[in-house]
């Protein structure tokens, strides 16, 4: 027992341990106290009404109170939360005032999430996309990557140029990760195809993934997906194929977002967070809850292909419905070897496959054929 | 480089450079008469959303700029009563406008967020506006011609006639001004609105110009570039609009760089981002070494006067 630290136990390090080894033979068999009612706290770093990333947060956690029942949970959404030092003064709020989970849910958050939940050991922390867990502190991600693979299909069967583009936010894991897995499936299709990366340095900039839009079909890419929160890009192909510019189209990032560009949207990777809400909260609930790390993919309906644009010819549909098919049964795998990277070097061989969890330890890198 | 290429990239270039251009032309003015409205920012915002809201429930993009000239002014008033009637602090003033700017239009935008407009085109025909050279003179929308023909008439205003004289003196110099019997407080007032209705239109180009949609803080700081590039052009409007443009350039030059990737990709794009602030260090080094001290900034900038008798 004295493997815990160093300096000389005190009387609440005993009380603790004496909790802690009382527990654990119950785990799992409601021995934690249950709960009337449950207090959850959404941290956003934008706002619902951004159609993408915080738009899906927030139709999870509408997900959640629905299957929960609102006499069992209280909800508190604070928005526009910048990931700085001012998030740590609304997570410590936020477990003062009662609550009882407290989501933060984007990357920037977790060193500030991480320090609040050190001073409230009996709130229950989790954080999206997040790469290390606490006592008290669960991470949850979702496999975006296998919804790019989808929609990497349909660009490369489609795109006439050949020349597709991913306009992402930074050169974060998560967003080279999702570049990476959009580039080799098209590749998979047509082995010329190119995918020129462009990073807006921010999650939030409308009018300036507007423009990177503008710049990209301005060198001959038809097909744009994007990697940040909001509908910019797609306005701007929408707006290029009204203006008889040969673009094919790009796809929504985080939820369907068609209304924005009826021709122009092919399809969506639609981020479905309600039902690990509902398990996040609902174990507070019934006080099973533990801390863990989930990353669901297409297998577990937490990323979902929206449904898909009249224009794509059917052929194209049952390519991408049995990719998706594939990857939900494993026989498909995003990163499956060979892949060589910009370099020569060869990331891997044939017959292997580049574990989803590699990437975050590593540097960036992209597949041959891509333009970063 | 071909010469269609050339041609989009001016054609984005002035997309980006015209909000800017018309929110620092109002501040240019208002600043020159000795006030500063750090509430640009907010008062975009403000512009944006009224401009978006208008134009979607009427169909007519119009009567949106005309909307939201008139909110940014009803906004600015706020700041003028404050600081020009109350002698409030301008700068604390200006920023509490910035984040009252923010929250109202997330709060008035929430009905709007999610629904699609038709931008702003051109009004000329489509021979003129879609052919593939002329465009990049004829192409644009009406709110790029207007703001500039409102760089030469912020210029023709403020060194050609006697009332921009007497807002110029005003803002040198507001105790000589006001003893000779010129209406300070009012001159300010009318600078506040002008800047206000400017700062109103450059917000709705937003929505109508750059991306048809209005999402909470559209804006995403290019008030803070106006601000710094009012700065920049040393009070000139002519200066002014080489700046905006400037600014325009290096915006779009990163995108299309890294668009193009492989050599093309010069500099790191964090470099790239801060390259308008960096110019604008560089002109005020460059401006007070000229100078011996003095950057062109209004004598009576950001104080508040009080009549003594």
């Amino acid at each position: 027992m004295t493997v815990f630290n160093a300096r000389p136990m005190n009387r609440r390090d005993v009380l603790k341990i004496g909790v802690a080894a009382s527990a654990v033979p119950l785990l799992g068999s409601r021995a934690f106290a249950q709960k009337a009612k449950v207090k959850a706290a959404f941290v956003m770093i934008g706002t619902p009404d951004d159609n993408g990333w915080n738009f899906g947060h927030d139709t999870g956690r509408k997900y959640m109170l629905d299957k929960l029942g609102a006499d069992k949970v209280e909800t508190t959404v604070v928005t526009n939360v910048a990931e700085g030092p001012d998030s740590e003064r609304v997570f410590r709020e936020l477990a003062q005032q009662g609550n009882d989970i407290i989501f933060g849910t984007s990357f920037g958050f977790g060193t500030y999430m991480e320090k609040v939940a050190k001073q409230f050991p009996d709130v229950k922390f989790e954080w999206a996309t997040g790469y290390e867990t606490m006592p008290n502190l669960s991470i949850y991600n979702a496999k975006f990557h296998e919804g790019r693979a989808v929609i990497g299909t349909i660009a490369g069967m489609m795109s006439k140029s050949g020349i597709g583009a991913y306009i992402g936010s930074f050169p974060i894991p998560e967003v080279f990760m999702g570049a990476n897995a959009f580039h080799l499936a098209a590749r998979k299709k047509n082995p010329n195809f190119v995918t020129k990366v462009v990073y807006v340095d921010s999650w939030f900039d409308p009018p300036k993934e507007a423009d990177a839009a503008r710049a990209l079909i301005d060198q001959g890419v038809d097909v744009i997906t994007q990697h940040t929160d909001g509908p910019a890009a797609l306005q701007v192909l929408e707006e290029a194929i009204k203006q008889g510019k040969p673009v094919i189209g790009g796809f929504g990032q985080g939820a369907d977002m068609s209304a924005f560009a009826p021709e122009a949207h092919l399809t969506a990777i639609i981020d479905n967070w309600g039902p690990y809400y509902t398990k996040a909260v609902g174990s507070v609930l019934d006080g099973t809850w533990v801390s863990s790390s989930f990353w669901g993919g297409i297998k577990d309906g937490e990323v979902v292909i929206g449904p898909y644009n009249k224009k794509i010819p059917a052929d194209v549909v049952a390519e991408a419905d049995r990719v998706k098919a594939g990857i939900a049964d494993g026989s498909i795998h995003p990163f499956a070897g060979p892949i060589v990277d910009t370099t020569g070097k060869v990331r891997a061989a044939e017959g292997d496959i580049i574990d989803d969890g590699e990437f975050w330890a590593a540097e960036a890198w992209y597949a041959e054929g891509m333009q970063a | 480089m071909n010469t269609d290429l050339i041609i989009a990239m001016v054609i984005t270039l002035v997309g980006a450079s015209t909000p800017i251009l018309i929110a620092a032309l109002g501040e240019l003015v208002v600043e020159k008469s000795g006030v500063l409205n750090l509430g640009l920012e907010g008062m975009m915002l403000t512009g944006a959303v009224v401009g978006f809201a208008v134009t979607y429930t009427t169909g007519s993009p119009w009567l949106g700029v005309a909307a939201a000239a008139l909110a940014g002014v009803l906004v600015s008033m706020i700041f003028a009563i404050l600081t020009l009637t109350l002698s409030s602090n301008q700068v604390a003033t200006g920023l509490a406008l910035t984040i009252f700017g923010t929250g109202f239009s997330a709060l008035f935008g929430q009905p709007f967020t999610g629904k699609p407009i038709e931008l702003f085109r051109s009004v000329f025909p489509p021979e003129l506006a879609m052919h593939p050279v002329l465009k990049v003179i004829f192409g644009y929308s009406p709110l790029v011609y207007f703001s500039l023909a409102m760089v030469v008439a912020v210029w023709w205003f403020l060194h050609r006639t006697r009332a921009g004289l007497i807002l110029r003196a005003v803002g040198e110099s507001d105790i000589s001004a006001h003893s000779i019997g010129y209406p300070v407080i009012g001159v300010r007032y009318l600078a506040v609105a002008f800047g206000g209705a400017m700062a109103g239109i450059a917000g709705s180009c937003f929505p109508l110009i750059l991306t048809p949609q209005w999402v909470e803080r559209l804006t995403s700081g290019r008030g803070w570039i106006a601000l710094a590039l009012v700065v920049f052009s040393a009070w000139r409007p002519f200066r002014l609009l080489a700046g905006a443009y400037l600014f325009g350039l290096i915006a779009t030059m990163e995108l299309y760089a890294k668009a193009a990737g492989g050599s093309f990709r010069i500099l790191p794009s964090e470099l790239w981002a801060s390259l308008p602030y960096l110019a604008t260090i560089l002109v005020l080094v460059l401006i007070s070494l000229r100078s011996k001290g003095s950057t062109g900034a209004p004598a009576c900038l950001g104080r508040p006067f009080t009549p003594m008798n």
